[in-house]
């Protein structure tokens, strides 16, 4: 078996507001080996950029709170390191790409400033000439003139500074990349684009690479592994294979539904019935039984079972139980 | 240099430098640094053409209040000065006042409403309140305490007048800090592994400059306009020494009279308190993002 470079156990956070105590994540199971991709799927809300800022210690304090579970990057214990530890862990080891590009980047200063930032900030002995060649480097590995390099972020589009929020994630040539739906604020066309230069780069440093989305097309595209997270919980695991082609879970079949069919465009979308669950509350039985089609008055009552396919394929799902259970299949 | 270099997408051109171009079309912006420019010249250059000793403190009483004349341009006090050389002189000490005090209290106010606004928290309840108590006390009556207490050296003078300013820096730099510590570049940064000094100095003040800088420009005003109070109420920088509040408070007497005694150091505090107003007025416009076209 190869190396981890993250697993992640039984990881509980909550964030205790004034108006409750909000479980966010509840439970959640991740692992991934060094130089793979994993997707994060799921809807708003469902504890996906909760999980990831917990693996950079990131969740604000307060109200976040990691209840139990153990994080391990690399083979070190994230949760028992002292702050000074995880900050020369950050942007070294284990990168994160946000969501909106807009606002991820400083506007008051250059963003050749801000890529070097990351590399002296990782290298004090680094030199600030030294550092702003490294950072033209950057920006052209990205796909971006090295000239530009003085020029603000409101000089940039939004592709282009996503480009730049990807060069300082990548300066330090992290082994682990996490990123935030990265392409969501972006239209289609820029999407392909951000995603192709991601996956060259990931191939070109080995990085691995968690990518949380609610695009399955996108997981298609640049994971190897799929996660389908639900109220804080890993519902179905598998290879991109096994979740896309062999789909398990009704959470993960409703997520499909949901998509327009290419093969038959005048179908309706079927959207999941409801809304996710309060996250407040925390109910005794399968936390989607509440708007599954497929749920028994056993899975209202106690939590759903690990059933296991494959090596790599597992649904949490009370109905596998009966031996001839079968989902009734996508359009 | 570089051999692949595509046309330029957008000028090279920094926040300073679009200020700079959006504050030159605002003409009272201008005419006020313009003033505020020659008031800084004058007050640079006065010791090399006037001399200290015999033409802004020698008394000669055989031509006291006499009107303006060509040989004295601005008349002459009760003890027989050039009003006209003095308040040249009295430049340096209201310049003085105001740059020293402005610079000691916004450097202060800035950091620790930085702080506040970045630590929050029982921190930030701390300084908040501690200069909800100075804000309570006029600011004026403050200053004559402080003074009246410490005594009225040029420094002592400069602190009076400065710390009843505090709290405006602090309030400033708290408020800017609080909303930008929410945006995501300021998470971003933590994700890189940056603390929290590096944090504040590269991502939440360079930010947050804007208000201040007009905040400074205009506080600088009240400044000298304080000063200039406490040398009317006889707290100020003492004789004889050319300071326009003290000269003023010396033309008191003699206002009936001889008005030009009182006029011309009014004057003086007026155009200088106007030109800093305006040059505030004009940097808020132009350092307002809400107004780029």
């Amino acid at each position: 078996m190869s190396e981890k470079i993250v697993e992640i156990k039984d990881l509980y956070v909550d964030y205790e507001t004034d108006d409750g105590i909000v479980h966010a994540v509840n439970g959640m199971n991740l692992s991934l080996e060094k130089g793979k991709s994993l997707g994060l799927v799921g809807e708003t809300g469902a504890g996906k950029t909760t999980t990831a800022l917990s693996i950079m210690r990131l969740i604000p304090d307060p109200p976040g709170v990691i209840k139990k579970g153990s994080i391990m990057v690399d083979g070190k214990d994230i949760l028992s390191m002292s702050i000074k530890e995880i900050r020369a862990l950050r942007g070294k080891y284990v990168s994160m790409i946000f969501q909106d590009p807009m606002t991820s980047l400083n506007p008051a200063i250059t963003v050749g400033e801000q890529i070097a930032e990351v590399l002296r900030e990782h290298d004090r002995k680094m030199s600030k000439s030294e550092s702003m060649k490294r950072a033209e480097e950057m920006l052209r590995t990205v796909g971006i003139a090295e000239d530009r390099i003085h020029d603000y972020a409101h000089q940039f589009s939004g592709g282009m500074r996503q480009r730049v929020v990807i060069a300082i994630a990548l300066a330090c040539n992290p082994q682990l990349l996490i990123a935030d739906e990265p392409t969501t604020a972006l239209d289609v066309t820029i999407q392909a684009q951000i995603l192709e230069t991601m996956k060259e780069l990931r191939k070109k440093f080995g990085t691995s690479l968690i990518m949380i989305t609610h695009d399955l097309g996108i997981v298609a595209e640049i994971c190897d592994e799929v996660s389908v997270v639900y109220g804080g919980r890993v519902v179905e695991h598998g290879t991109l294979e096994d979740v896309f082609n062999n789909t398990k879970h009704p959470y993960t079949e409703g997520l499909f539904n949901s998509l327009p069919n290419i093969n038959n465009r005048t179908a309706m979308l079927r959207p999941i019935p409801g809304l996710m669950l309060d996250p407040t509350e925390d109910p005794p039985g399968c936390p989607f039984a509440p708007r599954c089609a497929y749920a028994t008055s056993e899975c209202e009552k106690s939590k759903p079972p690990l059933i296991t396919f494959s090596d790599t394929h597992y649904v949490e799902c009370h109905r596998y139980k009966e031996p001839d259970f079968k989902l009734q299949g996508r359009d | 240099m570089s051999t692949n270099s595509k046309p330029q997408v957008g000028k090279k051109r920094s926040r300073a430098a679009e200020t700079w171009r959006r504050l030159k079309k605002n003409r009272n912006a201008m005419i006020g640094l313009s003033l505020i420019i020659i008031i800084i010249v004058v007050a640079l250059a006065a010791p090399l053409f006037i001399d200290y000793e015999t033409q802004v403190i020698n008394q000669n009483i055989a031509e006291r209040l006499q009107g303006p004349s060509l040989k004295h341009l601005f008349g002459t006090d009760n003890l027989g000065r050039d009003i006209f050389f003095r308040i040249l002189y009295g430049a340096r000490i209201s310049l003085l006042i105001g740059a020293v005090s402005c610079l000691i209290c916004c450097t202060t106010g800035v950091a620790l409403g930085a702080i506040a606004g970045f630590f929050g928290g029982k921190v930030d309840d701390i300084i908040m309140r501690c200069f909800d108590i100075l804000l309570a006390i006029p600011s004026t009556l403050m200053a004559i305490i402080l003074v009246a207490a410490f005594g009225t050296s040029l420094f002592n003078i400069i602190l009076a007048v400065g710390i009843p300013t505090l709290p405006q820096y602090v309030r400033i730099a708290r408020a800017s800090v609080l909303t930008i510590k929410q945006q995501e570049y300021v998470e971003a940064a933590r994700a890189i592994g940056a603390t929290n000094f590096q944090i504040i100095r590269t991502h939440i003040l360079p930010n947050c400059l804007a208000p201040v800088l007009v905040q400074a420009t205009l506080r600088v005003a009240t400044v000298i306009a304080d000063a200039a109070a406490l040398a009317f109420l006889g707290l100020g920088i003492p004789e004889p020494t050319p300071e326009w509040g003290g000269m003023l408070s010396a033309g008191r007497a003699f206002l009936r009279d001889y008005p030009h005694t009182v006029l011309f150091p009014g004057l003086a505090i007026m155009i200088t308190i106007l030109a800093l107003n305006l040059l505030g007025d004009g940097l808020r416009d132009a350092l307002d993002p809400k107004l780029k076209k």
